[in-house]
């Protein structure tokens, strides 16, 4: 089924009545993604997008039965919004939301983790485009149209990096299974690791491209599980070879500030466990469809 | 962000961490008088400049005499210091601190920094302090102590007093260490902190600790709640061309090429400068233009980029999601007739809208360079720039 959405998961916005949430659930609707309803504090009752508003996240599961939320609250309420969904029983929230403060997403991270293992929200972002299983369903920001469907599987922090990803592959005739985007924040909710899992559970799935940036260890500690544990085969990319030391490239979580957090650091790091690196950003495509190839071949 | 030693100063001495007596000077004849105002026989003179490594790059001074006063202080003020930390344009010294001198018989390191691997504060001190934590980790290893917070209940006093005792301290000195650990827990938690460093901690010839130097860098995203932390933002430590872009809420590092930069998304700006580096080029800078951007936001971005007078050819490179390729096409050829830009600039446009985009570029009869892929995007602003360093 690709992996973490599909054309069945019924989907609430919260922060749906604002411009912003407004437009983006509009096009997931029109993409075919199951939008069930949108969650607005002082709204509920209300209709959108021929959609009822509710006021609060539990109110909203209790009467539509939602398994994922999208969300799309201002950076001082976002984590609030977060903990309420992973209160609600809400399976998987994706949070689009940039800057929101990293203390917040620490209190956020261990919220979750009162919840018992089976019963844990799974978070996607923040500072994120989203998530999309092209053909199927879409939670996010992203052009739906650059997306063919097929069986690549992508994972990146940037959102426009991996649009770039996607049509390249696309040029090429290669379609993706489920693009995840897990945000450009220092503290996230899903790490590469988390979603190398899914990917390599998921029988929609060959391959997983993941596009990595300078900053922190998420890249090194997903290598490691790959070789450790996954049998599909892994390309990789990380972006930032020219980014000064110290210095933040945009996203909040993107700068060195130890040793292996460099776009060479890391690029080494993954080479020696054997990841398939892309030796560049305009070969993301070439470098996925070179390895199926000698994939096909063996 | 991040802010001067004095203010780091006065922030912890708020939340109750002990710091030497001092003051803040502008002038020669003011860093005298405050001298004579704190008292004492000798006094230290510092540079206030965001920067690490000041002592070595002669931005510290010891002081016994007025005398010795005055000429620190004139040799400093009005200066760039250069630190191995602030490249070679350094950083502008406009304002020094006095302080009494302290008779140190150890020094500890302590800091709290935000640990990504554990996504937690993470508390790190060590007997070693005095010099950086790099070294310390190089020379000393053993000495580091580190300990890390549960964000549900905070900083504990028994781990505090676990590290007081792990650092060997008398046990004289014990209660003093625990409760200024704890209070520089609830700087960091309250102020919205991403670093804090005090190092050294000394123990004084009469027993006391004082924090004698103090780093603390603050979180940007949480500036929206702490006013009083933005009020000490101090622009003539920053690059003039990345103070301008952050008034314009742009996302923008200034870099030493001359290939400038205009693209959406950060991992996309990230990558176009790997590429123009393949390619065999230099970028001038980092500039996200960010989501929703009108012809004016571009032209603006524009403006940005060109305020750098080494930028010899410009990139734009959008992959339209939320953006739309005519609105930054229209901004790209409005930006060009105002500006009257006569440098090669080489635009490639994708995603949304991208057929309208392009037909605006070729419409306008501008002498634009345009291309499809990432890669010819790169190759045709290097090639670009040989051909006008050539001509």
């Amino acid at each position: 089924m690709a992996i973490l959405i599909d054309e069945k998961t019924p989907i609430i916005v919260q922060g749906m009545s604002g411009r912003i949430g407004k437009f983006h659930a509009e096009q997931m609707i029109a993409y075919g993604a199951n939008v069930v309803g949108g969650v607005t504090p002082g709204k509920g009752g209300e209709t959108l997008l021929d959609r009822p508003l509710f006021n609060t996240v539990k109110g909203a599961v209790a009467e539509t039965g939602a398994e994922a939320s999208l969300v799309f609250v201002p950076p001082p309420f976002a984590a609030d919004a977060i903990m309420e969904a992973a209160d609600a029983g809400v399976r998987l929230a994706v949070c689009i939301t940039d800057g929101i403060p990293a203390q917040d997403m620490m209190r956020v991270k261990r919220f979750l983790r009162r919840f018992k293992f089976e019963k844990r929200m799974r978070l996607v972002g923040p500072n994120c485009a989203g998530v999309i299983s092209p053909g199927k369903s879409m939670m996010g920001i992203m052009p739906d149209h650059i997306y063919a469907a097929g069986r690549v599987g992508i994972v990146g922090r940037s959102g426009t990096l991996g649009y770039e990803a996607a049509s390249q592959l696309k040029a090429l005739g290669l379609g993706v299974s489920t693009s995840v985007g897990i945000g450009g924040d220092p503290i996230n909710g899903s790490s590469f690791r988390d979603i190398l899992e899914l990917f390599e559970q998921d029988p929609e799935t060959d391959v997983v491209l993941m596009i990595g940036e300078i900053g922190g260890p998420q890249e090194a500690e997903a290598a490691r599980y790959w070789a450790e544990n996954m049998k599909k085969p892994l390309v990789a990319y990380v972006a930032g070879l020219s980014a000064p030391k110290g210095r933040k490239m945009g996203h909040a979580g993107a700068i060195i500030s130890a040793f292996g957090e460099s776009a060479q650091e890391k690029v080494t790091i993954l080479s020696d466990l054997g990841v398939a690196i892309a030796p560049n950003p305009s070969m993301l495509g070439e470098t996925v469809a070179k390895v199926l190839k000698s994939r096909a071949a063996a | 962000m991040d802010i001067h030693e004095y203010q780091a100063k006065e922030l912890l001495a708020q939340f109750g961490v002990p710091v030497p007596a001092g003051g803040l000077a502008y002038s020669p004849e003011q860093a005298s008088y405050r001298a004579r105002e704190i008292g004492g026989d000798r006094w230290v003179v510092k540079a206030q400049v965001h920067s690490g490594g000041r002592g070595e790059a002669g931005g510290i001074r010891i002081c016994a005499t007025d005398h010795e006063i005055q000429d620190a202080a004139a040799d400093m003020l009005g200066r760039r210091l250069v630190t191995r930390q602030t490249g070679a344009a350094g950083k502008l010294v406009n304002r020094l601190y006095v302080e009494a001198a302290t008779d140190i018989k150890q020094e500890i390191y302590v800091a709290f920094v935000l640990d990504r691997a554990s996504e937690r504060i993470m508390v790190i001190a060590s007997s070693e302090g005095g010099m950086e934590i790099e070294e310390i980790a190089e020379s000393e290893p053993d000495s580091l102590l580190r300990l890390s917070v549960d964000p549900a209940t905070g900083f504990l006093p028994f781990q505090a007093r676990e590290l007081a005792f792990g650092l060997g301290l008398d046990s004289g000195l014990v209660g003093k260490m625990t409760r200024i650990l704890s209070c520089a827990y609830r700087a960091f938690r309250d102020l919205d902190a991403t670093m804090l460093e005090i190092n050294p901690l000394a123990v004084t010839g009469s027993g006391d600790l004082l924090a004698l130097d103090c780093k603390m860098s603050f979180d940007d995203n949480a500036l929206f709640r702490r006013p009083q932390i933005e009020e000490l933002r101090d622009r003539s430590q920053e690059d003039p061309r990345e103070s301008i872009a952050h008034d314009r809420g742009l996302s923008y590092v200034g870099l030493d090429g001359d290939i400038g930069c205009m693209i959406n998304g950060a991992g996309l700006a990230m990558a176009t400068m790997d590429m123009i580096k393949l390619a065999g080029g230099e970028p001038a800078n980092f500039l996200d233009i960010g989501g929703g951007a009108s012809p004016e936001r571009v032209l603006m971005a524009f403006k940005v980029v060109l305020g750098d007078e080494k930028v010899k050819v410009m990139l734009v490179n959008i992959f339209a999601g939320i953006n739309r390729c005519d609105w930054v096409a229209e901004g790209v050829v409005q930006a060009f007739r105002t500006l009257k830009i006569e440098m090669p600039v080489v635009v490639r446009l994708s995603g949304t809208n991208v057929e309208e985009g392009k037909r605006i570029i070729a419409e306008s009869g501008l002498p634009l360079i345009t291309a499809d892929t990432l890669a010819e995007a790169a190759e045709k602003a290097v090639a670009a720039l040989k051909a006008r360093k050539a001509a």
